[in-house]
């Protein structure tokens, strides 16, 4: 199987004048073709700049040094010029941001935005050209009323009517990778159900890889083929969803785990203390269950 | 006994686009020590109720009664006293430029509560008692991870010593880790003070394991009102069992049952 995103011993630090930071300590993690990928953590563990180094955003601050190997479809993102690299964004590789309120810019029109999404995929579309394929993406994401949203501001929206905007958006031009972090975590929980239940579709049809960032144990468990499990920059466990969810070998993981809240009503969860055994050595299930 | 009740309860909110029930004659009533979670989506009036039973938005309609007795929209400071409020995100919810100590104290200031020289103690205890260290009151809040604002949220309130917490999403922005811890917290110091809470949240999984009854709202109205026990076995409104069927879940147990409450009828 062909891989689309393959990280090898990635590392990432921060220098300041006076001190320097190291914030990931060498991530290994691929993706195959068509696979939906979880990463999971907490905040601070490491799993958003992950996904903003494969995108090329840290890269541009001078603080950050960044080391390891990403090959984005065989290609080491490390031989791109910085042009090459902007090129890839918001066609082959998009991103689906955690806020999408924030996320969209509240001084031009939906329409306006997403002309702009599409040209970076065919520069020569015409203004109605654009409409009608930004129509035919709000349809199906289930926006009924393309034709106002079009017009609309992003302010003018609800969240959830927002996030779908930005999965339309950034599946348009059919990226080969979308990197999507905490997709829904600002929406309610059927708005957020139907949000992933819509990705899942969209994502099959196209035959889209994904790298999904979580710290919701359950939306991983619902939308992920492959999990893993991030603690303060060291990936802790990995392998496929089922297995990782049956039977947590990590000691991290299993305190996620028991800390989750059940609609089953077996009480409040367990408070696991912070162990030494959070920072043993990685745990691999096999690649297949 | 009854705490707090709410006896037709409206709020309209006049728009451009036209009027909007936030909240449609609601009424329930919390018994003392209770933990009542209100349950709903955005704008489905949850917050609005909260607001008005701290005195914050006038009802268009309706009357409030606490202990028996009816409130008005001025509120005398004992009664504002009584009914503290934690809110949903810790990191707005204090003042960057005020020291932790100094939040903390302004409701032992505002109430005139203690002697004056024996505040900062106060101050201290409170912070102690939700876990956090008496020295913390020395630092601001951008020093602080989430947990631990909201736990100063919650020390705010408490030091007032209140008998109604209005909890709005107090876990929904934490990790996981750090929600459990909260939710323990929280759970034990009901216990230890006898306080009453309105929980406000939409996470159900939470509500399943904190509170004694669920009052489910959808568009301003209340759905249903149930045990907590109740709720999981026999959802009564369609849009509760559209909810439960919503959540998302880590095991198996909990797979199973949401689907079978899904399913009812």
């Amino acid at each position: 199987m062909t891989r689309v995103l393959d990280i090898e011993g990635l590392t990432l630090s921060f220098k300041s004048p006076l001190r320097h930071v190291e914030v990931l300590h060498g991530i290994d993690l691929y993706i195959n073709a068509g696979e939906k990928v979880a990463l999971v953590g907490e905040s601070g563990s490491g799993k958003s700049v992950t996904a903003r180094i494969v995108l090329g955003l840290l890269q541009e601050l001078r603080s950050a040094s960044i080391g390891g190997t990403i090959r984005f479809n065989g290609v080491a993102l490390t031989s791109l010029s910085k042009k090459q690299h902007a090129s890839l964004r918001g066609t082959d590789l998009s991103m689906i941001f955690q806020d999408p309120t924030s996320s969209l810019n509240p001084v031009f029109t939906i329409g306006h935005q997403f002309s702009e999404v599409l040209r970076r995929g065919s520069a020569d579309l015409t203004q109605a050209q654009c409409d009608e394929r930004a129509m035919q993406w709000l349809a199906s994401v289930s926006i009924s009323d393309a034709k106002r949203v079009l017009a609309a501001y992003p302010f003018q929206l609800s969240g959830g009517m927002n996030q779908r905007v930005m999965i339309a958006m950034a599946l348009s031009n059919q990226p080969k990778l979308l990197l999507a972090d905490e997709p829904g975590t600002a929406l309610d929980v059927s708005v957020q159900a139907q949000t992933l239940t819509l990705m899942r579709k969209l994502v099959a049809d196209y035959g889209t890889a994904v790298l999904f960032i979580s710290h919701n144990l359950g939306v991983v468990r619902e939308f992920a083929d492959r999990v893993y499990v991030i603690y303060r920059g060291r990936i802790v466990e990995d392998g496929p969803a089922n297995s990782i969810f049956a039977n947590p070998r990590h000691a991290y993981t299993q305190a996620l785990m028991a800390a989750v809240p059940r609609i089953v009503g077996s009480g409040l969860p367990d408070v696991p203390e912070v162990s030494e055994a959070f920072l043993a050595p990685r745990v691999s299930h096999g690649a297949n269950p | 006994m009854t705490l707090l009740s709410l006896k037709h309860l409206s709020k309209k909110f006049v728009t451009p686009a036209g009027a909007v029930n936030a909240v449609n004659n609601v009424s329930l009533a919390i018994a003392e020590g209770e933990c009542l979670a209100i349950v709903g989506e955005s704008g489905s009036g949850k917050s609005t109720l909260a607001n008005m039973v701290l005195g914050i938005l006038q009802p268009s309609a309706g009357e409030i009664h606490l202990s028996g007795k009816r409130l008005s929209h001025k509120r005398t400071n004992e009664q504002r006293r009584i009914m503290q409020l934690v809110q949903q995100n810790p990191m707005s919810a204090l003042n960057p430029k005020r020291s932790i100590g100094a939040s903390v104290r302004l409701g032992l200031d505002t109430f005139s509560i203690g002697q004056k020289s024996a505040r900062w103690h106060m101050v201290e205890d409170a912070l102690q008692s939700v876990g956090l260290e008496a020295e913390m009151r020395h630092r601001s809040p951008a020093a602080l991870s989430g947990g631990e604002r909201q736990r100063v949220g919650i020390a705010r309130a408490l030091v007032c010593n209140p008998r109604l917490l209005v909890l709005d999403e107090p876990t929904s922005a934490l990790d996981v880790l750090v929600q459990a811890r909260v939710l323990r917290l929280l759970n034990n110091l009901r216990i230890q003070r006898g306080l009453t809470y309105l929980f406000i949240t939409h996470d159900l999984a939470v509500v399943r394991n904190i509170s004694d009854r669920v009052a489910v709202f959808h568009a301003g109205q209340l759905e249903e009102l149930s045990t907590t026990a109740e709720l999981f076995s026999e959802p009564r409104s369609a849009y509760t069992r559209k909810l439960i069927s919503a959540v998302p879940v880590v095991d198996d147990l909990e797979m199973a049952l949401r689907d079978k409450l899904a399913e009812i009828r």
